[in-house]
């Protein structure tokens, strides 16, 4: 019997060490029936690609609250097309300022989640890019 | 649904893509209906790989030692598989997958491959379909593969039906020598670790483990009409049968007593390969799950060929005391027998 469950990773690059967004989000994620590879703290864009690949996932989410975001996020998305992982989705949680937004949506993140998201918005858009 | 056919995915996986590895993990995991055909393909290239399980309580070093011990290994020139299950939620079907977390230290290394699983529902300690991506790892060439068991209490010991070389990871702290005496998991060990040996009540773990194996009597596995039995050696069988239960020290976080883990682990491969233990015991799996298997089909069969309402119909009588369950059985035996 077929069996198919929305896998996503959840990242945070950089070097800060405020996790607690990211695992606010791993939880909520799994509340909502999806299974959530937890890869934790100061990952490189290649850790993250990397893991992303092996495990297959549907999405990728990163938690970036150092301000790096416009460095990190390129060459995540560089990585992923490199390796064919063009068809996984990535989403942005943490202290992103607007004026940045509509420059990472260009570079392919489908969303960007900013403090004080409601969980089910998030688990509402990645059901919907999502195709199951 | 794939998006590459059968055939190109199997072909890809075996010249050595990762991609298609993973993807062909997914269709397994999913249990999509082109994974049947996949397996088919697979199976004649698979029979290769060392499987080695870990198994332990949460929180004892499972995921570290899991890391400490492909390190060493992958100095010694071998490619490495790692299959990490955690649970999922009986309530919501979700999961937090959190082995790779203390994994971080293996990436970047194209010698070693690591998929999380979540057990979706099956008991046991494995998922449903893990000796199926065991399958697919072995298929896709690596010499070892390890399967990490989700945290297990006193019964998860369905690893032992996948792994050659089975080990229960223990830490200082967590039980006495009645905890040590009872039945399950620690049964299983083909070796134990009592990881965290920098603490100082390791003594007294390893006193209790060792007293606990000092008072029962050699026995072997074998097996027999496909299914594990054990054997003591008061049947007479041949005294190099026997093998003790060695107990490694390891602080894994270190890499400290690892060396002498992977020798444990050599030796023990040695002893089922000498023995002819190893031919048995894979004998002995294959036949369960033949059996499993047909179990498995039959009913789904039998159940499709069934309209609802013959089901229905029979509960009903059930229910008004017209009929037992058993005769019930053998009206809907009867029923697929008029069917085929």
């Amino acid at each position: 019997m077929e069996n198919r469950k929305i896998r996503v990773l959840i990242a945070k690059p950089g070097l800060d060490g405020h996790d607690r967004g990211a695992k606010v989000i791993a939880r909520s994620l799994r509340d909502a029936g999806m299974e959530v590879i937890y890869t934790g703290l100061r990952q490189t864009p290649e850790m993250i690609v990397e893991a992303a690949l092996q495990e297959d996932v549907d999405v990728i989410g990163m938690s970036i609250l150092s301000g790096a975001h416009m460095a990190l996020t390129p060459r995540v998305i560089e990585l992923m097309h490199e390796n064919g992982l063009d068809d996984v989705k990535v989403i942005i949680g943490g202290i992103i300022p607007d004026e940045d937004v509509p420059a990472l949506k260009s570079m392919g993140v489908s969303e960007v989640f900013g403090p004080g998201t409601n969980t089910d918005d998030i688990v509402k858009h990645i059901r919907t890019v999502v195709s199951v | 649904m794939l998006k590459t056919s059968p055939e190109t995915l199997v072909s890809q996986l075996l010249a050595g893509n990762r991609r298609a590895l993973a993807r062909t993990i997914t269709a397994v995991e999913n249990e999509i209906p082109e994974s049947v055909e996949i397996l088919k393909t697979l199976y004649p290239h698979t029979g290769h790989a060392y499987t080695i399980g870990i198994t332990g309580a949460p929180g004892t070093g499972k995921s570290c030692l899991v890391t400490a011990l492909t390190q060493h290994l992958r100095k010694q020139g071998k490619t490495v598989g790692i299959i990490a299950v955690d649970p999922t939620s009986p309530f919501t079907g979700g999961a937090v997958l959190g082995d790779r977390f203390r994994m971080r230290d293996l990436s970047g290394d194209n010698g070693v491959f690591i998929r999380s699983m979540a057990s979706r529902g099956q008991l046991g300690g494995l998922a449903r379909t893990t000796y199926d991506v065991m399958r697919v790892m072995d298929a896709a060439g690596f010499d070892i593969i390890i399967i990490e068991t989700v945290g297990a209490g006193q019964n998860e010991v369905e690893i032992v039906k996948a792994a050659d070389t089975t080990i229960v990871v223990e830490a200082p702290g967590l039980g006495d020598d009645i905890q040590a005496i009872k039945a399950g998991i620690l049964e299983i060990a083909d070796i134990l670790v009592v990881n965290k040996a920098d603490s100082p009540l390791v003594q007294n773990t390893v006193r209790a483990l060792k007293a606990m194996l000092d008072l029962g009597h050699r026995q072997r596995v074998v097996a027999h009409h496909g299914q594990l039995m054990t054997q003591t050696d008061s049947t007479g069988a041949p005294e190099y049968d026997f093998r003790e239960v060695p107990i490694i020290q390891t602080v894994a976080i270190h890499g400290q007593g690892v060396p002498e883990l992977a020798e444990a682990i050599d030796a023990h491969r040695s002893y089922l390969a000498e023995s002819g233990i190893r031919q048995d015991r894979q004998r002995a799996r294959l036949e369960s799950e033949l059996i499993a298997r047909l179990r498995e089909t039959l009913l789904k069969n039998l159940l499709s060929a069934v309209p609802d309402d013959q089901l229905e119909g029979l509960v009903e009588q059930m229910m008004t005391r017209d009929t037992d369950p058993m005769s019930a059985v053998h009206t809907l035996l009867n029923y697929q027998a008029r069917k085929s």
